[in-house]
């Protein structure tokens, strides 16, 4: 019998029994959830519609991070009536249902997956449903973490189960050193630019290979983080010691005697040897160039050095098609050198990219030097737990004397629900993950790239490689 | 969740690739706390200008697809966040069912979660729908979900595969928790034992 993927482990061991004949369709047990307060309200509104309980209130967390504003001065005003009624609703349903809140004034309030890791509550062999597509961060401990839409939150309460379609695994092995000023934000890009956004649709991924084992959690998170954008529902990195140091520490990861059974356990959390992939990706990590998109897609991206492609050059008639649409959305010209785009935006945050490494690493560009004129920059930390940990190594005073916003943690632009938004046709330099037609404001436009090429185009006014003279 | 049986309609072309949620439901319309009012939101950026006027050009539009049930749509549709809000909103236009190669998998599964029929289907049969879409004279179709085909009006037929389970669910309207409720005997078995097994999960 030949091997195991690491994926399909922790598949076999959430079966609570099948649902077909093949056994591809299955009730899967989730060990864990966190909540927000736009994707909630209606499973809750489920729940109480049929009077049925939560199945196990003490496996959810609730935070609220989509609606909130981020305005350098924290207070519970909404400003928005929609948001305020969201919010609101959120407070009572968690106070209904026995779920634990972190609402805008708490302490450890901050973006759902920068909050549930920095706890310890992602545990390697755990399942982690919870309403946000970038669940898939998870998979940075071992843990398999997807996205769900409302209907399934509400069958997760009331359950502790989802109907589930087993995946079909795929390796991506990555080897070699980055080279410096390259990150693990660029090697995301670089793979989905690879495989196209739908390149993973219908597969688990695990990432593997030395470079991946060389990199830190916060860059782990990143790229599972991103392995949605190619359509992967499930991204996987067998747990390690980086990974064990991590926990260690962490308030709500087991301690004493519980960790120690858990790591023992924890030590079969990997793919055999001989386990057998539906697809095989092999990237050299050298050859990954800083990335940038150019187009409304998360694969329409490019390395910084690049021009902007030619529609004309494409031979495949539906792909040039979205390539004019995209450029003419974008107002860019085939041709144009990347690093001569002006922006008139810099966003650093993000479940993506808003972790105390990234906010170094921003920062470390930063210092002693000025935001360019004419450009906004603001810095969004991912948690309150990381604005405090940014201002005790003094990164604060970095970004305000440099003339960034130093705000407080939401999503913020990425998606830009609260007002926190892009004026028609202004240009941003993100450290996000999405560069969808409007995603951070109808007629907005979106560069993707790394925290540190977002803070280089800040100072530049203008697209930057982060190695040469000017990015550093 | 309504049922799904056998639908007649017009079907609406929309060929483009990696037709996003943020597309299909811009963020304005994500502050409800109900399913309600979101047919108005629904392609909102690609339906109207940015006074409210329509964008004669948007196929849904137009006359001959304005009432359409069906949408035939380029490949990886539905890809991004998570908002079921998409469906929702999809749902209250008038879409009963959409047919692609494609689908990102969130939502894909919120479809079938309030019987919306997405349906995947190969390159060919795609393209072929994708030419009776765009002609208004060949543009109604037969959605039909027991016999698992869909017919045109000049008889062509493509038939499809949908997973038993869906197709039930999305046949009877069931709903999804009451359903899995059956099983609640089972889920506290495994749940004692895989708390036993792993205690510092408690």
């Amino acid at each position: 019998m030949r091997g195991t993927t690491l994926y399909d482990k922790l598949v076999d061991s959430h079966t609570v029994r099948s649902l077909s004949e093949d056994g591809r369709q299955l009730l899967l047990y989730v060990d864990r959830t966190v909540l927000n307060e736009y994707t909630s309200p209606q499973a809750f509104t489920g729940l109480r519609q049929a009077a049925r309980p939560v199945w196990r209130p003490q496996a959810a967390l609730g935070t609220v991070d989509h609606v909130n504003p981020t305005a350098s001065r924290r207070t519970t005003a909404m400003p928005d009536p929609g948001a305020a009624r969201q919010t609101e609703y959120f407070a009572e349903n968690c106070a209904h249902f026995g779920i634990e809140l972190f609402d805008v004034m708490h302490k450890l309030q901050g973006i759902e997956h920068v909050v549930m890791p920095e706890l310890g509550l992602v545990l390697p062999g755990t399942v982690i449903a919870a309403g946000d597509s970038h669940t898939t961060t998870y998979g940075a401990f071992g843990a398999l973490g997807f996205g769900i839409g409302t209907s399934d939150i509400e069958h997760y309460l009331a359950t502790q189960t989802l109907i589930y379609k087993r995946l079909k695994p795929m390796r991506v092995s990555v080897d070699g050193d980055l080279a410096a000023g390259v990150t693990a934000k660029d090697l995301v890009m670089a793979l989905i630019r690879m495989i196209g956004a739908d390149g993973a649709t219908g597969y688990a991924l695990e990432f593997a290979g030395s470079t991946i084992a060389q990199l830190s959690i916060e860059g782990r998170m990143t790229i599972c983080n991103m392995a949605v954008e190619c359509g992967a529902r499930g991204a996987l990195i067998a747990p390690d010691e980086t990974v064990l140091e991590y926990l260690a520490s962490r308030p709500r990861a087991p301690k004493g005697g519980l960790w120690s059974r858990a790591v023992d356990s924890w030590q079969s959390l990997r793919s055999d040897p001989d386990a057998v992939f539906g697809r095989e990706v092999a990237m050299a990590a050298a050859l990954i160039e800083p990335m940038v998109t150019w187009g409304t897609s998360p694969d329409q991206a490019a390395p910084i050095n690049d021009l902007v492609p030619d529609p004309g050059q494409e031979s495949d008639q539906g792909r040039r098609r979205d390539m004019e649409r995209a450029l003419s959305y974008m107002g860019l010209t085939p041709g144009t050198r990347l690093t001569d785009i002006t922006i008139q935006r810099a966003f650093i945050g993000s479940c993506t990219n808003a972790r105390i490494e990234d906010l170094r690493s921003a920062a470390a560009v930063a210092r002693g030097r000025r935001v360019a004129a004419g450009v906004r920059a603001m810095v969004v930390p991912g948690s309150s737990s990381v604005r405090r940990q940014a201002e005790a190594e003094g990164l604060d005073r970095v970004f305000l004397d440099a003339g960034f916003e130093w705000r407080q943690p939401g999503c913020s632009m990425c998606l830009a629900m609260n007002d926190d938004v892009l004026h028609p046709g202004e240009r941003c330099a993100s450290s996000t993950n999405r560069n969808f037609e409007g995603r951070q404001g109808a007629a907005g436009r979106t560069h993707l790239m790394s925290p540190a090429m977002v803070a280089a185009a800040a100072i530049n006014g203008h697209l930057t490689d982060p190695r040469s003279r000017a990015g550093v | 969740m309504e049922q799904f049986g056998i639908v007649e309609g017009i079907a609406a072309p929309m060929p483009a690739a990696n037709v996003d949620t943020d597309v299909i439901m811009p963020k304005q319309f994500l502050k409800g706390i109900d399913r309600s009012g979101l047919g108005d939101g629904t392609f909102h950026g690609l339906r109207f200008g940015p006074n409210g006027e329509e964008r004669a050009e948007f196929v849904l539009n137009r006359p001959e697809w304005r009432t359409a049930s069906f949408l035939v749509v380029g490949p990886n549709f539905g890809c991004g966040s998570s908002r079921e809000h998409a469906v929702w909103g999809l749902r209250q236009l008038g879409i009963r069912a959409l047919l692609g190669t494609s689908f990102a998998g969130i939502f894909f599964d919120n479809c079938a979660r309030n019987g919306l029929l997405a349906l995947t289907l190969d390159h060919d049969a795609v393209r072929s729908l994708t030419d009776l879409a765009s002609d208004p004279a060949t543009a109604k179709l037969t959605v039909d979900l027991p016999r698992q085909s869909i017919t045109a009006v000049n008889g062509k037929r493509f038939a499809f595969d949908i997973e038993p389970a869906r197709k039930e669910a999305l046949e009877l309207g069931l709903d999804g928790v009451a359903t899995t409720l059956r099983f609640r005997d089972d889920i506290l078995a495994f749940e004692r034992d895989y708390l036993e097994q792993s205690p510092w999960l408690m």
